[in-house]
């Protein structure tokens, strides 16, 4: 690791150290997943920082961008967006267009991944059951984080019977397997949006990140300057939101972002057992269902629906882990 | 020791009493299992009356959640829709859940620990990175998807196994679905052992153990391994009742009939005694599989005592 010029001013000296030591040690912790070029440690860090030490974010930020995991998991939840917001990027057909004829047919020409059991086109499905997934994701996790934060946040904070009665609820919860709370509230669910799964996930998701955001408030709170803020004469709101949100959201973060792949996986599971998502709604979990009875003759059904569903979820898990090595303070 | 094991039991009773009451709210309140009991047709009122009598339904919702678990504590789970008492049902299902479970728990204890050490010894390696990899890859992949293409390939394909299982379900039989069943949690064993494995390995005590000229394989297995087990065991325990819950997609893709097959036949069918029933029990073994969980500490670290 190259030491600051001494021509340099103390203060940059001490920044720059630190940031030296924690790039190392990223690119050691990006090494354990996916080896670096070598020597990439060793790039000078005097050009890229300015004057003063940087912060977390940015710190994690100069990290990321770095990190081979991160670049490929972001540039594949990037086109996953894209296409479940416009479908017709890249699939011009109807995934509602079947023609019966061509019930379990190979690849065709203009239908590369073949036809499922109704002669509907798999390629075209699979490109609009990207929709449902991601959506269901998104919207649970934003679900789950915010109201898991605000709940498990204000307990850290407060502490008290609110805390202690925090606890013992999300120990129901937790008492409870994910899969067969969701076959019992869904089964009775007639609605066919993605609403309901959404609100089921967000209901059972959130004590998890409930629990990590009390810890990480509780961390923060002991800190000095919640010490001086306070002998300054600020309020609870303004040490809440000013000193201890920014702070103790990180390890949200973390957990919301492999949280949302996992979301991802339940809610293809729950379509999968019949009290997902249901059709019409197009969803990978539905057509793995409908392929999974065919497997033996046409396992191509299967594969690709099975294929993306797969990619979806390991991309959102391993933004996540970059995201982690990148912000846990414990390996800095 | 006695102490701190009447503690846990009594913080157990709220959580006990919460989820299963969750579970028979959802049950009795978002579904009506009278109507369901016809399917399609509408139940003439006066035998709809009596049903509802009979089955206690005709009670207020709490005093129905009072009533069932007083039955429950005297042993009596109640009567299936289908006429069969829920015990019946359970004393075929939870033998071949809990055999699939012993099968699941020991493939990811074994293999997540011994692939853990391996990766987390040669940190940075290429098995290092090789193993991580294949853990996220597995995690990522449902087990329903892995299930179906296990099964495809194992049972059709080489056939090297029977792809459905018998009803007696031998624990032969129950290997390929034990480590279906595995799958997820044998990556999530692996990451953990190597993360635990390499904050250990640093530890003093570790210099100290090499230093005064222990053997590596003492090393390793007494000083190291035992001491990075702790978050190991913690996950294995809570991840029990996980299992036994999963278990409905295995059951289902494997044709077990165990308990994950009963609970969704209960739900689909709104059987309501049956799918309270069965949950309650999965909750209990949740709740102890903890319990012995932190009892465990003690024995891994002698540093723990309970007061």
């Amino acid at each position: 690791m190259p030491e600051p010029s001494s021509a340099q001013d103390p203060a940059e000296s001490v920044g720059n150290a630190g940031a030296g030591g924690t790039m190392d040690f990223a690119a050691e912790q990006a090494g354990s997943l996916t080896a670096p070029p070598p020597g990439e440690h060793l790039v000078p860090e005097g050009g890229t920082t300015t004057g003063k030490p940087r912060s977390l974010w940015s710190d994690a930020w100069h990290d990321l961008r770095r990190n081979p995991v991160f670049v490929v998991s972001a540039l594949v939840i990037v086109f996953l967006v894209l296409i479940s917001i416009w479908p017709k990027l890249i699939a011009s057909g109807n995934p509602l267009a079947c023609d019966i004829n061509k019930s379990q047919d190979g690849p065709a020409p203009g239908h590369p991944f073949g036809f499922d059991l109704q002669g509907c086109d798999v390629y075209t499905r699979t490109v609009y059951g990207a929709r449902a997934s991601v959506t269901v994701g998104v919207c649970a996790t934003a679900g789950a984080a915010i109201l898991g934060s605000v709940l498990g946040g204000l307990a850290g904070f407060f502490g008290g019977w609110w805390d202690a009665v925090l606890s013992r609820i999300s120990d129901v919860f937790f008492g409870i397997p994910i899969v067969l709370g969701g076959l019992v509230f869904l089964s009775v669910v007639t609605n066919t949006t993605v609403w309901p799964v959404i609100g089921f996930i967000v209901l059972l998701g959130w004590p998890q990140i409930a629990r990590i955001a009390r810890g990480a408030v509780m961390t923060a709170k002991q800190h000095d300057y919640v010490q001086a803020a306070r002998a300054l004469g600020a309020g609870n709101t303004r040490i809440l939101l000013r000193h201890i949100a920014p702070n103790a959201v990180a390890p949200v973060i973390v957990v919301a972002t492999i949280a949302l792949g996992t979301y991802i996986a339940l809610e293809a599971t729950l379509s999968f057992l019949g009290v997902g998502l249901k059709p019409p709604t197009v969803s990978w979990g539905i057509d793995i269902s409908t392929a999974s009875t065919e497997i033996r003759d046409a396992p191509h059904m299967l594969l690709w629906p099975a294929g993306a569903l797969s990619v979806t979820v390991l991309a959102f898990i391993m933004l996540g882990d970059a995201v982690r090595d990148a912000l846990d303070p414990k390996l800095r | 020791m006695g102490r701190y094991v009447i503690r846990r039991l009594l913080q157990m009773v709220p959580v006990f009493i919460g989820s299963t009451l969750l579970i028979f709210v959802m049950v009795y309140a978002l579904g009506d299992p009278v109507a369901a009991l016809f399917g399609d047709r509408a139940p003439d009122p006066a035998t709809a009356a009596q049903i509802r009598k009979d089955l206690y339904l005709d009670h207020p919702l709490w005093q129905q959640y009072v009533h069932y678990m007083a039955q429950i504590f005297q042993g009596n789970f109640g009567t299936a829709f289908d006429g069969q008492p829920v015990l019946t049902l359970m004393s075929t299902a939870w033998p071949l859940t809990i055999r699939l479970t012993i099968v699941a728990v020991v493939v990811e204890a074994v293999i997540g620990v011994v692939l853990g050490l391996f990766s987390g010894l040669r940190r940075g390696r290429t098995v290092d990175s090789g193993v991580l990899v294949l853990t996220l890859v597995v995690v990522s992949v449902p087990t329903f998807v892995s299930g179906y293409v296990l099964q495809y390939l194992f049972g059709v394909e080489w056939n090297l196994v029977n792809p459905s299982v018998s009803p007696a379900a031998p624990f032969s039989e129950l290997l390929l679905p034990g480590i279906v069943l595995a799958l997820v949690s044998l990556a999530y064993v692996t990451r953990l052992t190597r993360t635990s494995v390499v904050e250990n390995h640093r530890a003093d005590y570790v210099r100290t153990a090499i230093a005064k000229g222990l053997p590596r394989h003492r090393v390793v297995l007494r000083h190291l391994l035992r001491n990075s087990l702790i978050p190991v065991v913690t996950f294995i325990g809570t991840d029990i009742g996980a299992l036994m819950g999963g278990a409905i997609v295995t059951e289902r893709i494997f044709n077990i009939h165990g308990v994950g097959y009963q609970l969704y036949q209960g739900i689909l069918r709104q059987n309501s005694p049956t799918v309270v029933g069965f949950v309650t029990i999965l909750v209990i073994v949740f709740l102890i599989a903890n319990l012995l969980v932190d009892l465990l500490y003690a024995v891994l670290d002698p540093r723990i005592r309970y007061a």
